[in-house]
């Protein structure tokens, strides 16, 4: 998440489900948070009854709108002009909260004049390079280019602030443009508006929600900085019942960017090194990454602990401190890059675990392709989802684009033990770990991931031990110590431990030290650490992630495991990143002066007969740093940042309206429309996001901006009784009868237009694919009024697929791959699409279908016609500390 | 009302069977986010067969009616008219509002006072327990159905082939088993918003009078307790907040148990055989 990542220092939401019951507003877009989240949903139906307004604003009246006061329907991919529109009311009608804007946020910081504005260059930010189709950021920084020291202007009437950038950059976002973008009429949009900032200031605050209804965009990254632009200015972060809450798809999505399963963050997002950036060895690694100023000043430290924890005695001078074992990342092999070369025949193997792209993954007719393309595939899962059986029941086999005698494909079909049957903690959606026992034993040969992972590292490495090539030496060099029980399974409280970081002189057993003997019963290392605050660049302390350091301290109690709340944010129940913070920034949540901002609304304060912050949170502060410290010219780390600046993990420490630096997609957010919209773009003359990358094939084609035979606005989205994919659902009777079948959401309005009522089949096209589904026909979807017309909007959700027991077709075969410039999420959330009545056509018929649509359709205008060199492609995700 | 978490009494355990305290359950729609995890939860404790894998096509209500494999159930209604203070959707260009809801209420069976399906079931497989509830005993049912019929709500029935024990007459047990180790219905204590409240009943009584004034305060105009007071039926244990007329929900307004019927049936048969009898002594007086 870089959007909340660049705007306030970590890819993490700011606050804690338990916290929205504080607020007096609550504003849910991009979510529905009553089916997808249904117990966080709890605590705002109990704000709700303190008295909160709760705002929903989805294109589905959901079971969220069901609950909420306001329910506003919105075109799908329109929601960054309606939070522009925000920011736009707050600024000139001057509803920021002065004080809160002046001190905590960059407002008053001023940016290089060589900088140009979308609103200067109709859309595009200054350094655009077109060859490359990528922004240099240059000219997005600040005056004088020192992010530890900004030039500022507290009267905030420079030309050049941050603050009349910002109010120039959204000028034209009137509630006139809502209306015409977004299909929301004016007077619905300002009792939002009115609803949203009368709940914010000194005595309120207001919270926002949001998921992938906000991420699954070309410019997803965008969004959620126009939230949090708003939540800057109105004063609501860092303090109680503010905030935003990034509600995250499925259980530890959260811990599973903590520590990383992407390609090109480190565990606690040091960034994975790159090739050819004079990252060749640590220093220069250190040089590139290293922050004067703030959290990231102590980088050294936490990248040198974690090589530590990988590569054990390894991690040598010699070896650069075991630097030298990391691979660098040349080119961008986010998922989609290597399914597309997958698809091409350039993958040899595939390990899938805890997934199902053949359903869950985007274009999937194009997934289940590729995975015909491989030598081997290992499928780990509780039953034989659809990525294990595609070879002989995919839709391509129907098609006949696939047979079975022909997919030379080995598929490894392992069973999985499910989450009762093994421990290990999640990270849950508000960074909190929680410990979970295993209940029962896995049937027969079900093991869990961590055994399958311990037990193939352990045969690799003896290969690699008799192999002897140069190449293995990573592998050789791992430090594989961890302790195992009588089934081969690893102790994971060992992990847990080696997370938390150590010292690495190993000791004697002693008090507090948790399995500290190696699978040989030799001491490995000495006593946990107590939080990274200890952590040392000298290969004296190890650690596997430097921000859950503290979740299992020197005294050997795993605060994961805990189960004892206290206070109002429930400490001692779990463990939240970092230190216990439950409120990220509450710092804020303090006027300048360290007093709170009112009793209402009061977390952490100064206290200054103890000289110290104290509250009711564990402070996200220097415990003893006076709210009116200045610090002195030569100061370096959390010493360099003022006493009244809440944003530790930023240089400046601030919060920040504008980027200077960290996005590939601009400083400011901007409205785009979708890369497959009904409407042009009415605020510039290009209507999608220049940096966004399209996987330029002949089999992920998009239809060009208001084409005739894709009518109408798709949107996809989970049902409550069903898990993603399905393959914890479906194949469950007690769930799978509660949605039988895959359906999609139509109004009345388009029912009689296309002569359908509920329950009668319909075809879903669009140029990747083409499904049928059932009606539903409900005044729940409602048509818009968008730039003077009516715009149909449907909606499905994609829970379904060829194998177990219901079955259903694959709507993620309608949805193209692309690349939103900063994470290279796709954009599932809004696209085109046709609808008729009656079933799709079978077996070859669906091919030639597909390719007349193909043939037919002009390509969009704005879509490059080849890719850039692998090279020069952006992607992934973004600058250290800024990504989840 | 929401908020007691693990504190309340749908997450403590108790002692309800040994201490012989009525319970009953609170069901109030305006916390109910549709989540049906009290019909999973139901079917999972009770071990449930799955009952049909048919898109209804109505609303999200794939199950349709409570049964003898379905214990829980909840409904949802779509009506164009306000949620109380509810603001849904476009206010149409100023052409005034456009009002619209989406109800979720999850239906069980009420443990009535004067329960039709105990007073008609012939073989006393249909017993109170200790804590009012009503309880069929599937060893003791010899599946003459007559409860079916008896029940003013349509909640009890026999289970139809292949199912497991096919023939026999089910409904809610109140999870009389839970209960009896201390522990609350399997539906309470997974309800994630507390929508579904269990308690002694005095205290859940209480609790929903007190609702239904708090959510008229709100500006719901049209909220009413739903206990079946004043009716045949006595009064339930299974208390409903319903927004609108309860009909809507499928709750009759006026519930009939048919055993009301049964005074009136004896009276006019006793009547009749008086009739009869006089008739027969008239005949012979006459001869």
């Amino acid at each position: 998440m870089p959007g909340l990542g660049t705007s306030f220092g970590r890819g993490g939401a700011t606050t804690a489900q338990q916290d929205l019951a504080n607020a007096d507003c609550i504003l849910i877009e991009g979510s529905s948070m009553a089916e997808a989240h249904p117990v966080g949903f709890r605590w705002v139906l109990k704000a709700k009854e303190r008295g909160a307004t709760i705002i929903h604003v989805d294109p589905r009246f959901s079971r969220t709108s069901a609950l909420a006061d306001l329910w506003v329907p919105i075109r799908a991919g329109a929601d960054l002009v309606f939070l522009g529109g925000l920011v736009r009311h707050v600024l000139e009608n001057r509803l920021f909260f002065r004080e809160y804007v002046l001190h905590y946020t960059n407002a008053s910081c001023l940016v290089r004049d060589d900088f140009r504005d979308t609103e200067d260059l109709d859309g595009l930010f200054s350094g655009w390079d077109p060859e490359r189709r990528t922004y240099e950021t240059e000219s997005w920084r600040y005056e004088g280019d020192d992010l530890a020291r900004p030039l500022r202007d507290p009267t905030l009437e420079h030309p050049r602030c941050v603050f009349q950038l910002l109010r120039r950059h959204f000028t034209r976002y009137t509630p006139e443009m809502v209306e015409k973008l977004a299909g929301v009429p004016p007077d619905l949009f300002g009792r939002v508006a009115d609803a949203f900032t009368s709940a914010s200031g000194r005595e309120k605050t207001a919270a926002i929600c949001y998921a992938l209804g906000w991420t699954q965009h070309s410019k997803g990254v965008q969004i959620i900085r126009t939230a949090a632009i708003l939540q800057l200015l109105l004063g609501n972060v860092g303090r109680p019942g503010g905030g935003i809450l990034a509600l995250r798809g499925h259980a530890s999505i959260q811990g599973s960017t903590d520590i990383p399963t992407l390609f090109d963050i480190l565990p606690g997002y040091l960034p994975m090194p790159k090739a050819g950036t004079g990252e060749d060895d640590l220093a220069g690694y250190v040089r590139n990454h290293r922050k004067v100023a703030g959290q990231w000043s102590a980088l050294p430290a936490y990248v040198t602990s974690l090589l530590k924890a990988w590569y054990g005695p390894h991690a040598t001078p010699e070896s650069d401190s075991g630097y030298r074992f990391l691979p660098q990342v040349s080119r961008d092999h986010s998922h989609f890059s290597f399914i597309t070369e997958m698809a091409d025949g350039h993958v040899d193997g595939f390990f899938v675990m805890g997934q199902n792209p053949a359903v869950g993954a985007q274009h999937s007719r194009l997934e289940r392709k590729a995975l015909a393309r491989l030598r081997w595939l290992v499928v780990r899962d509780m039953v034989e989802i659809e990525t294990a059986s595609f070879w002989y029941d995919s839709p391509e086999i129907e098609t006949g684009e696939l047979t079975t005698a022909n997919v030379a494909t080995e598929v490894f079909l392992f069973p999985a033990a499910g989450h009762a049957e093994k421990e290990g903690t999640f990270t849950n959606t508000q960074r909190l770990l929680q410990w979970r026992e295993q209940a029962v034993d896995p049937p027969g040969d079900a093991r869990s991931e961590a055994w399958f992972i311990h037990q193939l590292a352990k045969r690799l490495r003896s290969r690699a031990a008799a192999a002897g090539d140069p190449l293995d030496e990573p592998l050789r060099a791992l430090d594989w110590w961890y302790p195992e029980d009588e089934h081969g399974e690893p102790h994971i409280e060992a992990v847990l431990a080696e997370i938390n970081g150590w010292r690495s002189d190993p000791a004697e057993a002693a008090a507090g030290l948790v399995h500290s003997r190696d699978a040989e019963d030799r001491p490995h290392h000495g006593p946990q650490v107590k939080g990274f605050g200890d952590l040392r660049d000298d290969g004296s302390t190890a650690c596997g992630c430097w921000i859950y350091s503290g979740v299992l301290g020197p005294d050997g109690v795993n605060r994961a495991r805990q189960r004892e709340p206290s206070g109002a944010y429930a400490h001692g129940w779990g463990f939240a990143w970092p230190a216990d913070r439950r409120i990220l920034y509450n710092r804020a949540s303090a006027a300048p002066d360290g007093t709170p901002w009112s009793d209402r609304k009061k977390l952490v304060w100064w206290d200054d007969t103890e000289r110290r912050w104290t509250g009711d949170d564990v402070p996200d502060f220097v415990a003893e740093k006076p709210p009116d410290y200045v610090p002195p010219p030569d100061a370096t780390g959390l010493a360099a940042q003022r006493g009244d600046a809440p944003f530790l993990l930023h240089e400046d420490g601030l919060g920040w309206l504008y980027v200077p630096e960290g996005l590939k997609d601009g400083p400011l957010p901007t409205h785009y429309e979708p890369l497959e919209s009904v409407a042009d773009n009415a605020l510039y003359g290009r209507a999608t996001n220049p940096a966004v990358r399209w996987f330029v094939r002949d089999d992920n084609r998009f239809a060009p901006p208001k084409d005739p035979r894709f009518p109408y606005v798709l949107t996809t989205y989970r049902l409550t009784e069903h898990h993603t994919a399905g393959g914890m659902s479906r194949f469950l009777s007690h769930l799978a009868e509660l949605q039988p079948e895959l359906f999609v959401e139509i109004s009345p309005e388009l029912a009689g237009e296309l002569g359908v009522a509920s329950t009668d089949w319909v075809t879903v096209s669009t140029l990747r694919g083409i499904v049928e589904a059932r009606a539903l026909v409900s005044r729940r979807m409602r048509p818009l009024q968008v730039d003077g017309r009516i715009v149909h909007q449907v909606a499905m959700p994609f829970h379904w697929g060829s194998a177990g027991p219901n079955r259903g077709d694959v709507v993620n075969d309608l949805i193209p791959l692309s690349g939103e410039p900063n994470v290279t999420i796709h954009e599932g959330k809004a696209l085109l699409c046709s609808v008729t009545a009656g079933r799709r056509p079978r077996g070859r018929d669906v091919t030639e279908a597909l390719d007349r649509l193909v043939r037919e359709t002009p390509p969009h205008p704005e879509a490059p016609s080849t890719e850039p060199r692998p090279s020069e492609r952006p992607g992934g995700h973004g600058h250290h500390g800024k990504t989840t | 009302m929401i908020g007691d978490g693990i504190a309340s009494a749908n997450q403590r355990t108790h002692r309800f069977v040994e201490e012989r305290t009525p319970v009953g359950f609170f069901t109030d729609p305006t916390l109910c986010i549709g989540c049906k995890a009290c019909e999973v939860a139901c079917k999972e404790w009770n071990g449930l067969p799955e009952d049909g894998f048919v898109f209804s096509g109505t609303s999200y209500d794939n199950t349709g009616a409570l049964g003898a494999s379905t214990w829980r159930h909840v409904l949802f209604l779509e009506q164009d008219q306000s949620r109380g203070p509810q603001l849904a959707g476009p206010m149409s260009g100023g052409e005034g509002e456009d009002p619209f809801r989406w109800i979720f209420l999850s239906d069980v069976c009420k443990h009535c006072e004067h329960a039709g399906c105990l007073e008609a079931c012939p073989t006393g497989a249909i017993v109170r327990t200790e804590v009012g509830s009503v309880l069929v005993q599937d060893d003791v049912c010899n599946g003459c159905g007559y409860c079916v019929v008896s029940c003013p709500f349509g909640v009890v029935d026999r289970r139809p082939q292949p199912l497991p024990g096919a023939g026999g007459a089910f409904k809610c047990t109140f999870c009389y088993d839970r209960q009896a180790s201390g522990l609350p219905p399997a539906c309470a204590k997974v309800c994630p918003t507390e929508s579904i409240q269990f308690g002694p009943l005095d205290e859940i009584t209480a609790r929903a009078a007190r609702r239904v004034e708090d959510v008229r305060a709100l500006g719901y105009a049209d909220a009413s307790l739903y206990d079946a007071r004043g009716t045949s039926v006595g009064a339930t244990r299974a208390v409903f907040l319903v927004l609108g007329s309860p009909e809507a929900y499928g709750l009759p307004a006026d519930p009939v148990v048919p055993t009301v019927y049964l005074r009136d049936a004896w009276t006019s048969s006793l009547l009749t055989s008086l009739v009869a009898l006089a008739g027969v002594i008239a005949a012979f007086a006459l001869l």
